[in-house]
Order: C-alpha cells, then structure tokens, then sequence
C-alpha cells in the first residue's frame, strides 16, 4: 500500500521544540524501532509517550511521540509525531536516522495530498492548506484557516442548496406536471433567484480579490511628469516605513521597489522606471512603458506640482488614469499654488511636501480608506484566495449571464434549467463534490408525488 | 427439447425479448405460467409519460414493439409538458388493459421462430458457471444457448393487506417459488423489493357530475413512427380528477397502525415516488389534500383505477378511505389495493449487457433488475433479448450510453449504482435531457436497430428519406433570405422588421416565430411532413443549448473511450481511497467513465485511476 514518510512539520529554526511527522503502514514500526521506551506497537490509539531516540547506541535526542493509528488522523494512515527537543541539529539528525530506518523524505505537502486522496478533507480543504504552508503575513494565514476550516465552503455549499432547491422543483414540474398542488415554478421565480445567485458569486469574486489584496499586497504605481518628485515620494513612503525592500518578483515582470505594511497590508510599490530613462525627451512622456505598469495595477499615484499649471502631459496622464484606482498626490504645497484643479471630478486628491516630509500620513490614510483595510482587522475572511476555484467562480457567472439572455429570449425554463445544473455541478467541483442521489434525494423528500 | 433462447415470464420485459430473439431468427420459447396474463397491466392503465413516454419511443425506433401496440390499443393519448420546451415533450396513453393484452398476444402468436408454452420454472440447468437450459415444477428439463429471465413480481412473491400476508403473485396467480432460492444457491445476490397498487372502483357506482374531467389531446398522434393513428378524437376516453379530505387523513392517521407499512408487517423496500396515500399523509402533514386521477381501465369492462390512493390498509378502513372522497361517497370497491414483496437480483451482478456476471448466458430484464414500470420492462426486455442474440452470434453486445438514450441511462444506472428500491425512470436521472428527446428517437437509435436486423429495409428507407427531407430543409433556410420590402410579413409575424436581408434559419431563432407560421405564410415548401418541420425548429431554435450538452457528453466520450481490462487488480494500485477500491472491485466497471459514475468512488479516485491506466498502456 502506501509507503512511509516523513518530514520536519514546524517550521525550521524557530522554537524550541520541532515536531516530525512520520506518516504510512509502517509509520509505528519504523520509530520503534529507534525509540528508547514503551513498545509503540503496544500502545493504545491517540497517546503520547515518553523516551529517547537511540542510534546505533547513541541517544539523539529526548523526545515525546504521540501514536495515532489509521483512520482518525491527518492522513488517515497511520501517523508518529516525535517532538524533539535538542535543537535544530539533532532534529535533522532525527530524520536522517527515520530515513536510513525505511522512511522516505515527504514531498512539499504530501501529508496533505494522503489527506486528500484517503478522503479525509475535500479539494478546498487541501487547496486552503497547501495556501497555509506557503502563507506569509499573519492575514494570510487568516485566510488560510479559514479555507482550512470549509468556511469557503460553506459558502459554496449554500449556494449550491439554493440551485437544487429551484432546480428540483423544475425537475417535479417536468415529471409531475399534472400534480396541480406542486408549485410550478415560472421565470418571474428564476429571475428572482438568478438575481441573487449572481450577486453571489459577484460578491465572492469581489471579496476574493480584496483576499488576494492580503494575499499579493496592493500593486501601486507612481507615475508623473519627470522632476515632479516620483524618486522623493517613493523615497519617503519607503523610508517612513523602515521598508521590507524584496527581492521578489512577484506575479508580473515588475521590479516591486520596496512594500511598506499599512494595516498589516503589503503595499507593493512598483518602479516605472522607463518613465526616468525616456525622461530626456520631454515630448515623449514614455506612457507606453508606465502603462503597461497602470494597466495591472491596484493603485495609481498620479503625482502633480503645486507651483506648476497643469501641462499637456499633465492633462494626458489624467485622462490616461480616468478608469483607475486614482489618487492625484500634489507635491510642494508649500509653494505657492499656481494648479488649476477645479475641473478634477477625482475626489482623492492629498497635498503632500516630500521635502518637508508631511501629508505622507493623509496619503496613507486616504488608502487605507480607498482599500477599506480596516475591515480586513475585524472581519472573517471568507474568501477564496486559490486561483482555480476563482476561476470556476468566474465560470459560473458566466452562466448566470447566458441564463439572463434566456430569460430575455423567452426561452423554456427546462432549456435554462441545464445551465443551472451546470452552474451546480460547477461549484461542486470547486469543493470537490460531483453529482449523485443528491438531487432525487431532493426531489421526493420535498415533493409529494407519486401514484 | 433445445431452443435457442428461453424466455421465462411474458410481461413486458419478456414479451420484447422474445419477439426480439425470434425476430433475430433464434428458435425461442417463452415460459409463462398463464397465457392469459401475457402482457397483463397489473397495475395502472397507462403507458408512457415523462422520461417513460421516451423509453417507449426508443424501443419503436429500434425496432421493439410496446409503441406499435399501445398505438392499437389505447382510450386516450396525450402530449404531456406542451408548455415546456422540446426536450420533455412526453406521450401518454390510457391503455385498454384488455386490448393491450390480447393485441399483444396475436403479435406473439404469429410470429415466426416464437413458441410460447405455459409452465412454472423452478431452477436454471447450470454447468460450469454457464446456463444451459431450465428446469421445470414438473421436473423437465428444456436445454437452451441462452436463457432471459424477465419473472417480474413473481418470485417468492407475498400480497401484503393489513397485517395479512399470502404467497401468490398479481391476480390471484401463482408465485414462482423455488427460482429465486436456487438463484441464490448459484451465487446470485437476492434483494426483496415492494411495490403496491391502489383500489379498483366500479364505474357505474362514481358520481362523475361533481368530478373534473380531463380529455385526450385533440390532435392526432401514435406512439410508433411506423404506424397511423387508428382511434377517433371524439371517441376517446376521459379521465377524471378527486382529492382527498380532512375526513380521509383522520381515517388514515386513526388507523395507521393497521396498515402493513405502519403495522410493521412489511420488509421489502419500497419505491420513493410510488409513495402510499398513508406515507403522503404522515410525511406531508401540512397539505390539506392530495390529487386523485380515476383512470378507464378497458372499455371491456367496468373497472376505474384510483390513481394515487394506494394503500396496504385492511379492506374495512379501505372502505372508510374510498368513501370520504368526493364523488366516491357510494363507490363499490371491485378490487381492494395492496403491496407486494417479491425477490429481485441485484444488478451491480449485472454487465451493461445484462447479462449476468456470475452465470454466463444468463441475462435478466424488468423487474427481477429492481426496475419498476412497464416501459422501464419492455426496455430491458428488448435490449435481453438483442443481447442474448447477438452472444449467440459471437457479435459484441449493444451497449447504449447515456447520451444516446434513456434506455442507456436507465441500464447504466442499474448496473453502476445499482438500486435498493424499485427504480422508475424519471427526466431528472438524465445529464442530456435536450439529447434524449422524444422527437428524435428515432434519428439517435433507427441505425442500431436497422444494423442487428430489427428494422427491415421498408422502414428503414422511410427513415432515410426523412433525413434527408430535414438535411434539403435546413439547406433551403440558410440559403433563402426574407428582405426589408416585405414588411407585411414582419407584422404578420409578430416580429420586428429587419434592416438587411436575413435568411430564414435567422429569422426563425427569434423566439416569436414559429416555422409552421413560415409554412402557411408560403415561405418554405409545402412538401415537408410536420415530423420533419419539427425536426428543423427544434434544431434551429435549440441550436446554442444542444451545442452546450453535445460539448458535455463529448467529455463523457473520452472517459468513455478509457477501456478498464476486465482483471484489473484494484488492490495493487495505490492511493485509491479503500471505499472507492472495494466499490471500484464489486462492480468491476468496463470504462472509465462508469468507474466515474460509481457512488463511493470521487473524483481522486478517477484520477489515481487514470494515471494507472495510461502507465498501464504505456508498458
């Protein structure tokens, strides 16, 4: 059957206790065989036990190792955890000794996968932990739980109650259609429920993009004119914050400057560096490479001078960010204004001086407002963060605008009834559940039918 | 004696698959207990409607014959869900439970290669795993290639009324007493199973004047493709509709414990949708009544089935049931309803072929499968006996899918998720529904039943050529424009006009226009037959949604096309979950995509699955 592994499960060089985790048939019997203590292939389910970890003679390490048995563990096999205490280097020897014993180095999450294929936790669950092991800020392993704990899919769950709940009735309709005490659902009804399904899942995209917010940080962009500040107002953002300067590339080929934390969100600022290397040619304003950085960004700094009337790049760059996320940051209000914003229809609009480094805390809370970060602080996440289930979200409300066309055409409700099954059967994949009696057992629970 | 195919039961299911086999050219005798009852309806007097009016029409298309004889027989024939779209469109017909019968037994009579003798079975002669004939109550032994057992309700049957229990079948007939015992000493799993039918009201004693009357259709139809209809509008029979009251539900509530159900009496498991009045009762406590339908039986005589009052209470609270409903006040109760358990074989032992997996030659239909229905049987029953045929022949056996007909989805059904009540083919067991429609039979399903021999060539010319007359249709309304100038039309229409030409075919995707309104309006020839416009419309207007299900069922095709070896050891292959390998081991699923449909078995499964297969091919 399944072989046996293992690998260190708490993460490495912190804490003073670090737990292996051995998993498979053999599981017991290979740490027995290097345990010092009671005969683990003796003892009861689900306890915890006393001793060392003996080598060729040699005690490694003073440990405490829990037994569980299949199936009520993480993996549903049989599962050792040793909890070692001697420190970093003699937990790696640990393992090293499991390995020479028969065990074989767990592949990154593996655990998790047994999990999955034994049964134990459906296809969300195993995404939201795989989301765990690779989470990074606090928040994010928020999210992560709760995925872990089926909070998403509770929520697709009731969502998919809501489908049969009009599609069995549909389904009575078609096979009972002379019981004229069933209800006999009619478009007014789906329309109805069509509305609120949609907006379900608008809902959900739209809070699982505020989780990927906590998930990949606020993409930000500083574009203007050259000589208008950009260098500065990067500068005091990232300075003012003792910034996490990264290495990481992120998502996209953009070179991510720095991030600074505001409410425990990354905000990554992004270099549009080809704005300074075009900068020579005033005329040539290098929009096209800033824009390709616009384009997929959270955020825009569009940062304009007080002193200065507004150009005609000035003007260009406004109307390029008419549709963005926007705030329009204006440098040097100490100087005498000579800006003319009053046809500005943008209501985010910060004064700052990035010489005499104030109004860099109006700017972060006019993000933290535009982002509302601070809900992130209270409330649960519900959200799905992995982009597969996204993207049968996305999928579904596809659907949900085929159904709406349907209804306009006036088309039958059992010809629309296949895309609510579809939608159904959609979301069933995202937590890993597919067709079965589910739906007659709806039927004839609900109705009463029959001869 | 030694035949070719012995058919033992002349049901539904048994009717088919002898005319089936002998229509095949197979020498073959069908075993009856009472010649009499060939073909019998035991229970309600009707053929065909949702999903069931289907399977009717898919076994005329490939060449059965419960659709040709309802068309002989009935006393009213309806269209049931007009005012949903197409692709649930199902035809009912009121049967004369005394035409039907005796129609049907003329069919048997005359056709050739067919014998049919009365007797009672009581074992199978069995050598080596494989079937080799039947054994008679009498002792003979009667030697065959092939043996379909289509026993029905018969074995080791059991009428349940009240707290009373008595062994015999349907009528006062015998039960089959010994088969399903020696059945199960050959290896065979046996289920009981119950189903129940309601009371028989004399007419004479109904008051119909405070009753609603509901008539057959006013357009003529006929089940077959093959056939014209043979009945008068005028002349068909209505049904009539009555409800229950406060006074019923106190009778039933103050008397459950008499009933078998309630009294505890009763082992077998019964069927969800064939609910009895007093299950309708306690489960739906807040519904104040619940619809009765009093169908005709026969013209012959004087019966009324009380459709949906069915019942396993003693005749005395019977009596009080029937005469707290409005109109029954007086009726005379000519046959009191009951329940009754029988033995059936469990069909996760069955191959998609149906034939058996422990015996060979051995095929099972109807019933004794844990089907219920008479179309549900005759299905079965003709796909036996062209099964039973073609292993004769050594020819590979014909397995429908599901998105070719509901007699695929039906059979797939029985043998990868088996049944543990009596199963009944609703719309809502079909992923294909806009496929499987009741307008195109014939065009999923004519080609299989012409290829094995069932369809001759006269009909199968006539089906030809109607495919053609769609394809020359479809052709003239995409290559034909209607232009702006005609603007009368528009209105005549009802439809909005149009700025540039448009060809036909577009014009008739607007939802407001109906190509028989283009037909009289003179647009398209006048040649073409209605079967054949409808054909065109529905293909046209449903064109987006049947391109969506097609997408689907291809996705079925590829798992389809995933043969699993028939010795593939489960045990060896690792990280299946244990339910899906003890399910995947039981049932042994011939591709893929049955693996993939078995409860117990998810997705993970399928996927460990198909990486092994592919390594498998791969070596």
């Amino acid at each position: 059957m399944s072989d046996t592994i293992a690998s260190i499960a708490t993460s490495l060089g912190i804490g003073a206790i670090s737990i292996i985790r051995v998993s498979g048939s053999d599981a017991i019997k290979i740490v027995n065989k290097i345990f010092k203590g009671k005969d683990l292939e003796k003892v009861e389910s689900h306890t915890i036990h006393y001793g060392h970890i003996v080598y060729e003679g040699e005690t490694i390490d003073e440990v405490l190792v829990s037994v569980m048995k299949a199936p009520k563990t993480y993996t549903m096999e049989d599962v050792v955890e040793i909890n070692c205490h001697g420190g970093i280097s003699s937990t790696n020897k640990v393992l090293e000794i499991l390995f020479l014993s028969g065990c074989r180095s767990a592949e990154a999450g593996e655990f998790t996968k047994r999990a999955f294929l034994n049964g134990r936790i459906d296809l969300m669950q195993a995404e939201a932990v795989s989301d765990l092991i690779n989470s990074e800020t606090e928040k994010e392993r928020k999210i992560a739980i709760n995925g872990l704990e089926g909070n998403s899919s509770k929520l697709i769950k009731k969502l998919r109650q809501k489908l049969i709940d009009i599609i069995s009735n549909i389904e009575v309709n078609i096979d009972y259609p002379e019981y004229e005490d069933i209800y006999e659902v009619t478009k007014n009804d789906l329309e109805k429920e069509i509305k609120e399904i949609k907006s379900s899942l608008e809902n959900i995209i739209k809070e699982s993009e505020d989780g990927k917010i906590i998930k990949d940080g606020i993409k930000t962009v500083i574009i203007g004119r050259p000589n208008v500040g950009k260098s500065s107002l990067l500068n005091r953002l990232l300075d003012s914050n003792k910034a996490i300067v990264t290495d990481i590339p992120g998502t996209t080929r953009d070179i991510v400057e720095g991030s600074i934390l505001i409410s425990g969100i990354k905000l990554n600022i992004i270099d549009t560096a080809g704005i300074r290397k075009t900068s020579d040619k005033v005329e040539q304003i290098g929009v096209s490479k800033s824009i390709e950085a616009m384009n997929t960004a959270d955020l825009v700094l569009l940062l304009l001078n007080n002193n200065e009337t507004l150009t005609k790049e000035d003007l260009e760059l406004l109307k390029k960010v008419e549709d963005k996320n926007t705030i329009i940051v204006i440098n040097k209000n100490d100087l005498e204004k000579k800006i003319d914003i009053s046809n500005l229809d943008n209501p985010n609009i910060i004064y700052i001086n990035t010489i005499k480094d104030n109004g860099i805390d109006s700017l972060k809370e006019k993000i933290k407002m535009m982002f509302n970060l601070e809900k992130f602080e209270t409330s649960n996440y519900n959200y799905i963060t992995n982009t597969r289930q996204l993207s049968k979200i996305k999928e579904c409300l596809k659907v949900v605008h085929d159904i709406e066309k349907g209804l306009n055409d006036n088309l039958d409700l059992d010809i629309l009834e296949i895309d609510l099954k579809n939608i159904w059967n959609t979301l069933g994949t995202i937590i890993g559940e597919s067709y079965e009696e589910e739906l007659l057992d709806e039927l004839f629970s609900k109705f009463c039918v029959g001869k | 004696m030694e035949v070719d195919i012995i058919v033992v039961g002349g049901g539904h299911a048994g009717c088919e698959a002898s005319l089936a086999a002998a229509r095949l050219k197979h020498k073959t005798l069908l075993i009856t207990g009472n010649i009499k009852n060939i073909a019998d309806m035991p229970c309600n007097p009707s053929v065909g409607g949702p999903a069931k009016g289907i399977l009717v029409r898919e076994i005329d298309a490939l060449g059965g014959e419960m659709g040709i004889n309802t068309d002989k027989s009935h006393l009213q024939l309806k269209m049931l869900n007009t005012k949903k779209g197409p692709a649930v469109w199902a035809l009912r017909a009121q049967a004369d439970k005394i035409t039907y019968p005796k129609e049907m037994l003329k069919t048997l009579q005359n056709q050739e290669n067919l014998t049919i003798k009365e007797a009672i079975v009581d074992d199978l002669l069995v050598k080596n795993k494989k079937v080799y004939g039947v054994k008679l109550e009498n002792g003979e032994e009667i030697k065959a290639k092939a043996v379909i057992l289509t026993t029905g309700t018969y074995l080791k049957a059991d009428i349940l009324v009240g707290s009373s229990r008595t062994p015999g079948g349907p009528h006062g007939e015998k039960e089959a007493k010994n088969l399903s015992d020696n059945l199960k000493k050959l290896g065979l799993t046996i289920q009981r199973l119950k189903t129940g039918t309601p009371q028989r009201i004399k007419k004479s004693s109904i008051d119909y004047s405070v009753l609603e009357r509901e008539d057959g259709d006013n357009v003529l139809r006929t089940f077959s493709y093959d056939t014209k209809p043979m009945y008068k509008i005028e002349d068909q029979v209505p049904c009539y509709l009555t409800y229950t009251n406060e006074e019923t539900h106190k009778i039933i509530m103050d008397n459950l414990k008499k009933s078998s159900m309630y009294g505890g009496y009763v082992r077998g498991i019964g069927p969800r949708y064939c609910p009895s009045i007093e299950d309708k009762v306690v489960r739906f406590k807040d519904k104040e009544r619940h619809q009765l339908f009093l169908e005709p039986e026969s013209l012959y005589y004087d019966d009324i089935y009380l459709q949906g009052f069915s019942t396993s209470m003693p005749h005395d609270i019977q009596e009080k049931m029937v005469h707290s409903l409005k109109g029954l006040e007086h009726a005379e109760i000519v046959k009191y309803a009951y329940a009754i358990e029988y033995d059936a074989i469990d069909p996760l032992e069955m191959q998609p072929s149906l034939e058996n997996k422990i015996i060979e030659n051995l095929f099972t239909a109807g019933q004794i499968n844990g089907t219920s229905g008479y179309e549900e049987a005759a299905a079965q029953g003709l796909m036996a006996g062209i099964n039973a045929s073609l292993k004769i022949q050594g020819k590979e056996a014909l397995v429908l899918k599901r998105n070719e007909a509901y007699i695929g989805v039906l059979i797939d059904d029985l043998v990868t998720k088996g049944t543990k009540e009596p199963y009944r083919m609703l719309t809502s067991r079909a992923e294909y529904r806009l496929l499987l429609r009741h307008d195109n039979a014939d065009i999923r399903l004519r080609k299989y039943g012409y290829e094995i021999g069932l369809i001759d060539d006269v009909r199968y010319q006539k089906f030809k050529d109607k495919l053609q007359d769609i394809e020359d249709l479809k052709n003239y309304l995409n290559e034909n424009k209607v232009y702006p100038v005609e603007g009368e039309l528009f209105e005549k229409l009802n439809t909005s006009p149009i700025l540039d030409g448009l060809s036909l075919s577009e014009l008739l995707k607007r939802p407001e226009v109906k190509i028989n309104m283009l037909k009289e309006l003179g647009k398209i020839p006048q040649k073409y037959s209605d079967e054949v416009l409808e054909q065109v419309e529905i293909s046209i207007k449903y064109a987006g949604y049947i391109a969506k299900e097609e997408k689907e069922a291809l996705k079925l095709k590829e798992l389809e096309s995933i043969k699993i070896p028939e010795d593939l050891d489960y045990e060896i292959i690792p990280n299946l979950a244990s339910e899906g390998r003890q399910k995947l081991n039981q049932i042994k699923p011939i591709t893929l995509g049955q693996a993939s449909r078995i409860s117990g078995v998810n997705p993970s499964d399928i996927a460990v699955l198909s990486v092994y297969l592919k390594r498998l091919n791969h070596e």
